[in-house]
């Protein structure tokens, strides 16, 4: 296929809530006449995804990022704007669609729960057309690189987290689709099983070019598998690009530790940059990009240097950091 | 081997495994459901079958049969559906390329093949504590009954399909399905066959789907007279009906659905 396999223009959804004070006088109130209360959770974005291409997908609870899932996989109708995945209109969910998508929700399973994955397996392979034998070369790969074995022949309620995790991550490859949506599918698991996971998409997109859109609220997932990003906030899209890119926008700091050999006050270090932290040897500022190479060359002339680390100021920090900004500015505004 | 009859072998073949993993619940299931049995109590101890026409083995069988028919008619789409919708697992069965009421079809049938030993125990123990109560239909007779038992099954499913797509409005149809429990007790001829009804009040109930749902089975497994073109061909009328509304109703939902909890 050529050109984007993900194409979003002026993407809008709009939930209608109903909305009820607290008691029994807002209950009948409530019963009365019921008030309702528009909320755009998705505002108008726009962007493309081409094929074979890992995106990460972040913003804050309630930025609108499932609800944007939703919509590119058909579950919901949006309520503007336009939208082409794999060639098909999502919400008209024709069996050639779904046949190319997946859908991996990190804190909902597919699979039956009092019956072992293998069962479940079969299923699917029957649903999506999937000769016995090919399903049975699939599942022994997958399993393979999933590092599952007797796993799947036990019930799912006697796995553990990170073992039910990869199982449904099978079941939801089984039919090869060209798309993957990927909602937190790390949720929960401990560092080693979220590590496993990471390096198996990353090793599937390898192998069959799969699309990738996948949100984590842990940056470990992002950083390791997502060229690129888009960012959302207050269902608006704020930024797409590379991570690096971002990091740029949002810090026109870099971080400089410093390990001294000898004890100085905190107005020693006015004149390097911002201080951030001052612990005893330890030291901690921010200095603008373009004066990084002066103002360090003058920090190793000035002090006795023991260490020293330039870096970038964690993602989390500085993307939690906008958010609180705009979201104090808008009650500003307010 | 076509797509489709792969699809119902393993989608039966998992739910039948299912059911099987909750036998127990399901031998509780089929307890519950001896209410034309106590009925048989009640009419039994009054004269109001002879009233009506009804001599006492017509009536046991009548009851027994009711009692069978009722134990493979039973159908708990919405509450099962109503459950996936809250809890998020609608969503990933909305996202493959079958609809999810063919799952609950089969769930449905994996489910009552799992309450035939049950219903034999239950049978043969009736047939203890009162010999001579049990009978063995024609062969005639039980395979038009086992038919008119499917056919009845799925226009009861049919129309819970009605209810169930109500979800998409409500997030309590449920409330809805144990309304329409009323007209269906009393219709279907669960507690009273409809041979006892005044005329006026049988030709209302004849009007419904309700009668076909339990008393043309029950009858035709009982060896009772029966018009089994008029029952068939009513039951087909209904599902002729109810099939394109149902469609309509789906498709309609699935626009407002919002995928809570997933």
């Amino acid at each position: 296929m050529a050109g984007p396999i993900i194409r979003a223009r002026g993407l809008s959804k709009t939930y209608r809530i109903s909305e009820k004070q607290p008691g029994l006088a807002g209950t009948i109130k409530h019963l009365l006449r019921r008030r309702h209360r528009d909320v755009l959770a998705v505002d108008g974005i726009s962007f493309t995804i081409e094929p074979g291409e890992i995106v990460g997908f972040l913003g804050p609870n309630g930025a609108g990022k499932t609800t944007t899932l939703k919509m590119l996989t058909g579950l919901i109708h949006p309520s503007g704007g336009e939208l082409e995945v794999a060639g098909h209109q999502p919400f008209r969910r024709q069996a050639r669609f779904l046949r190319q998508i997946t859908l991996v929700m990190g804190n909902r399973q597919q699979l039956i729960w009092d019956l072992p994955a293998l069962d479940s397996l079969r299923v699917n392979a029957a649903v999506y057309g999937i000769p016995e034998a090919e399903a049975q070369r699939r599942i022994g790969e997958l399993a393979e690189m999933l590092e599952l074995g007797q796993e799947l022949r036990r019930p799912m309620r006697k796995l553990s987290l990170g073992q039910r995790m990869k199982a449904e991550l099978l079941a939801a490859l089984l039919h090869e689709p060209a798309v993957l949506f990927l909602d937190e599918p790390t949720l929960g698991l401990d560092v080693n099983a979220q590590a496993r996971v990471r390096d198996f998409l990353a090793d599937y997109n390898r192998r069959t070019g799969a699309t990738v859109l996948l949100t984590s609220h842990y940056m470990g997932d992002i950083t390791a598998l997502c060229p690129r990003v888009l960012l959302i906030h207050q269902g608006q899209l704020f930024h797409d690009g590379s991570l690096a890119d971002l990091t740029q926008r949002l810090a026109p700091c870099r971080q400089v530790r410093l390990e001294l050999a000898d004890l100085h006050p905190p107005e020693a270090f006015a004149a390097f940059g911002q201080l951030e932290a001052h612990q005893g040897h330890l030291v901690r500022l921010l200095v603008p990009r373009a004066q990084l190479a002066q103002q360090v060359a003058a920090l190793l002339e000035r002090f006795a240097v023991v260490d020293l680390e330039v870096s970038d100021p964690p993602v989390e920090e500085l993307i939690g950091g906008l958010f609180r900004q705009r979201d104090s500015s808008a009650e500003a505004a307010q | 081997m076509s797509w489709a009859w792969r699809v119902a072998r393993a989608l039966l073949g998992s739910q039948y495994a299912l059911m099987l993993e909750y036998r127990a619940e399901i031998a509780l299931w089929a307890l519950s459901g001896v209410l034309p049995l106590i009925m048989l109590g009640v009419w039994s101890g009054s004269g109001a079958a002879a009233a009506a026409g009804l001599s006492p083995q017509q009536l046991s069988r009548y009851f027994l049969a009711a009692f069978v028919v009722r134990q493979f008619t039973v159908v708990w789409l919405i509450q099962v559906f109503e459950d996936d919708a809250l809890q998020g697992r609608l969503s990933p069965l909305l996202l493959q390329p079958l609809s999810p009421l063919w799952r609950y079809l089969a769930a449905h049938f994996s489910e009552q093949a799992s309450r035939i030993p049950f219903v034999a125990v239950m049978l043969l123990a009736v047939g203890l504590a009162a010999p001579g109560l049990l009978w063995l239909p024609s062969a005639g007779d039980l395979v038009l009954g086992i038919l008119a038992i499917v056919a009845a099954f799925l226009l009861r499913f049919l129309l819970q399909v009605l209810v169930t797509t109500l979800c998409f409005w409500s997030e309590r149809a449920a409330a809805l399905d144990r309304l329409l429990m009323i007209p269906y007790l009393f219709l279907s001829g669960i507690v009273a066959p409809l041979d006892t009804f005044p005329p006026a009040v049988r030709r209302l109930a004849l009007a419904t789907p309700f009668p076909w749902m339990v008393d043309f089975p029950a009858r035709l497994l009982a060896g009772e007279p029966v018009n089994v073109a008029l029952g068939f061909g009513a039951i087909a009328a209904w599902c002729l009906l109810l099939l394109p509304i149902g469609h309509w109703l789906w498709r309609a939902g699935l626009r407002r659905y919002s995928a809570m909890g997933a």
